[in-house]
């Protein structure tokens, strides 16, 4: 019955949640309308969003040296879940069978090995950050550290589950998934989308100026 | 819910659009802005991490634009905005905030905090938690026309000086003129030098300009207290002049806040482009070079820096002029670590240097530009903002630095060729 409900109604209640939320949320803002600039300008906007939108990848060189744990961390975590998601050979196999009809190449057991390692470091390194730093305790919320939490439990259970074999690990792994896709588009994970219309509304902005930001 | 919080909730309502949802939808939460802002590293103190300062907007945002919020609210348990909030908020955004932006460039999301901070202002205001220095200084500009009272007469003398010492007519209200230019309050009271050095130049250059009696001040009070009302009254009594006096551009003088009010922010204020351009002096000091219309000699030979006023540079988009210009009177020009759109903030724009309180904490600050300075083994530095002039005097001061503190368009001015009108300097 459990398996049941969470191979087949869960999982598409939770990809009808998470799809729908993600269209709405990014929908919102790239209809949203907008207020005229009655300014002259000096640059163009265009231009300048798309900079931003790719420049910001790379933390300004004046301050690395203060913000180095949230780079490596950050980029540890992203990459290696970028990684784990769109080239573990489970994951590809399962895009293939019930969602796109299509693979990849997947990377080798190894490499998969590697990435997780990088994925848990960073996550596990940005938390105890958001948990001792002054800065980070007072400006988290409660939703950054559901969301942190739930996002372990995605990538333990995956783990856990990895070896497939025992069908129970499987359905956790699965069901903390649907969990999180239910959870992103009314959370903070929300930012894996609107981080790119953020930099470009900024990018703009500057780039009206004639700034390079 | 008292009636105060009540119009606070209202003006941050307001403030609420698509760009402060998709802002407040990507933060993270990282705390890197903290390491861009001056009042953070020079204190420690985690409250003054940029986007902690956004708090009150963020409590309504979530309220009333998320399902979380929605829900928490609808059952009773959500962390709404207090009056509490509204008072704790006041000495954050307004004492230890400039809106020098330094945030907005570092932001990993691309937030443009310091402009979240802006809309913070409008709801603090409204709600009467806005430093009294401020609010004093709007409603002399208002009944007066300058934060500092009625500056005319101070203006009139200065003008009969110059006339004077150079023998130069300094021309008031003269129709048809291409140029009227405007003077902050700090120039009229604590720089008169610059009207000097800009009639100079004028003359030398052979430009059409102008002073309008009726809107000489520059200093927009309304941007720096967050009251867009205020705001848009000053901006319209210079649009108002300079369509009078049928002029084909005005001239933003050495202020930041007051090039941005004027410049990006006026038209938006008065809901129309203007039928007149706005350039900062610096702006038409570079053209006026490169048209060959101003010609000086001989060179600073001491080393000497460039402090970058943010509001100019960073926000404004005027940051290859200043360097151009130092470069045509200055050899030996030596450049702080971070400089350009990168320098870090003088510690008392946007009116964090009108509020008594906040002496300490600008002092406090200041130690990142005595950072910046110590090592550079300069003995001058120059900048483009007579309000940034007067709070590195003031810091410089206090860290015993013996720097001297100079305005870029004097230094111009100083080394005009065949300048007859220059006053000859007093001998003892």
């Amino acid at each position: 019955m459990l398996e049941y409900i969470i191979d087949g109604p869960l999982w598409y209640f939770s990809l009808a949640v998470f799809v729908i939320g993600v269209l709405w949320k990014l929908g919102s803002i790239i209809f949203a309308k907008r207020k005229a600039d009655f300014s002259v300008a000096r640059g163009s906007s265009v231009p300048g969003a798309i900079r931003t939108v790719l420049t910001r990848f790379i933390p300004d060189k004046g301050m690395f040296s203060e913000i180095k744990l949230q780079v490596f961390a950050g980029y540890s975590f992203h990459l290696g879940l970028f990684a784990l998601v769109f080239f573990a050979a489970p994951h590809v196999k399962f895009f293939d069978e019930h969602m796109l009809g299509f693979s990849w190449v997947t990377m080798p057991h190894w490499a998969f090995i590697v990435a997780a390692q990088f994925a848990f470091l960073g996550l596990l390194l940005l938390w105890l950050h958001r948990m001792i730093n002054p800065v980070s305790r007072l400006i988290s919320t409660a939703s950054d550290h559901v969301t942190t939490i739930l996002t372990f439990v995605v990538m333990l259970t995956g783990c856990l589950a990895l070896l497939e074999s025992f069908s129970g690990l499987r359905l956790l792994h699965r069901f903390s998934v649907e969990l999180f896709l239910i959870i992103f588009p009314f959370s903070s994970l929300m930012h894996a989308f609107t981080f790119v219309p953020s930099r470009a509304l900024t990018g703009a902005w500057f780039g009206r100026r004639g700034i390079k930001s | 819910m008292s009636e105060r919080l009540e119009r606070g909730i209202e003006a941050l309502r307001g403030q609420i659009d698509s760009k402060v949802d998709t802002f407040f939808s990507s933060c993270v939460h990282c705390g890197i802005c903290a390491e861009s802002c001056l009042f953070y590293t020079e204190t420690e103190d985690p409250r003054y991490t940029p986007i902690y300062k956004t708090e009150p907007l963020r409590k309504v945002w979530k309220e009333e634009h998320t399902f979380w919020g929605k829900f928490s609210k609808k059952l009773g348990f959500s962390k709404s905005l207090t009056e509490d909030d509204l008072a704790n908020w006041e000495e954050l955004v307004y004492d230890g905030c400039t809106s020098c932006g330094r945030c907005s460039m570092v932001c990993p999301v691309g937030i443009d905090i310091a402009d979240m901070i802006y809309r913070v202002k409008q709801g603090l205001e409204a709600s009467g938690y806005s430093p009294q220095d401020l609010v004093g200084a709007a409603d002399r500009t208002v009944e007066f026309g300058s934060p500092m009272g009625d500056l005319h007469p101070a203006l009139q003398s200065h003008i009969k000086h110059i006339e004077a010492d150079t023998g130069l007519t300094v021309p008031i209200d003269v129709e048809g003129a291409d140029y009227m230019t405007t003077i902050s309050a700090n120039e009229v009271v604590l720089y008169p030098e610059y009207i000097a050095a800009l009639t100079r130049i004028f003359h030398h250059a052979g430009v059409s300009w102008t002073i309008s009696s009726e809107a000489f001040e520059a200093t927009n009070a309304g941007l720096q207290l967050g009251d867009n009302k205020i705001a848009t009254e000053l901006v319209g009594r210079i649009a108002k002049a300079a369509e009078k006096l049928k002029v084909k551009a005005v001239v933003s003088p050495e202020c930041g806040h007051a090039y941005a009010a004027i410049r990006w922010n006026g038209p938006n204020y008065l809901g129309k482009s203007y039928s007149f351009k706005v350039v900062h002096i610096l702006e038409l000091l570079d053209d006026l070079y490169r048209e060959g219309r101003i010609k000086t000699s001989g060179m600073e030979s001491a080393k000497l820096t460039f402090h970058d006023p943010c509001q100019l540079v960073r926000r404004g988009g005027v940051d290859a002029q200043p360097r151009e210009l130092l470069g045509t009177v200055a050899e030996n020009v030596i450049e702080m670590k971070d400089h350009g759109k990168m320098n870090w903030c003088c510690g008392g724009g946007g009116g964090v240097s009108a509020i008594e309180r906040a002496a300490d904490l600008r002092i406090t600050v200041f130690n990142r530009k005595k950072s910046q300075l110590d090592g550079l083994d300069v003995k001058t530095m120059v900048t483009a903002c007579s309000n940034c002039r007067t709070v590195l005097e003031d810091g410089l001061e206090a860290n015993d630095m013996d720097i001297e503190v100079v305005g870029l368009t004097e230094l111009i001015a100083d080394h005009l060729v065949d300048d007859k009108a220059k006053p000859a300097a007093k001998t003892a």
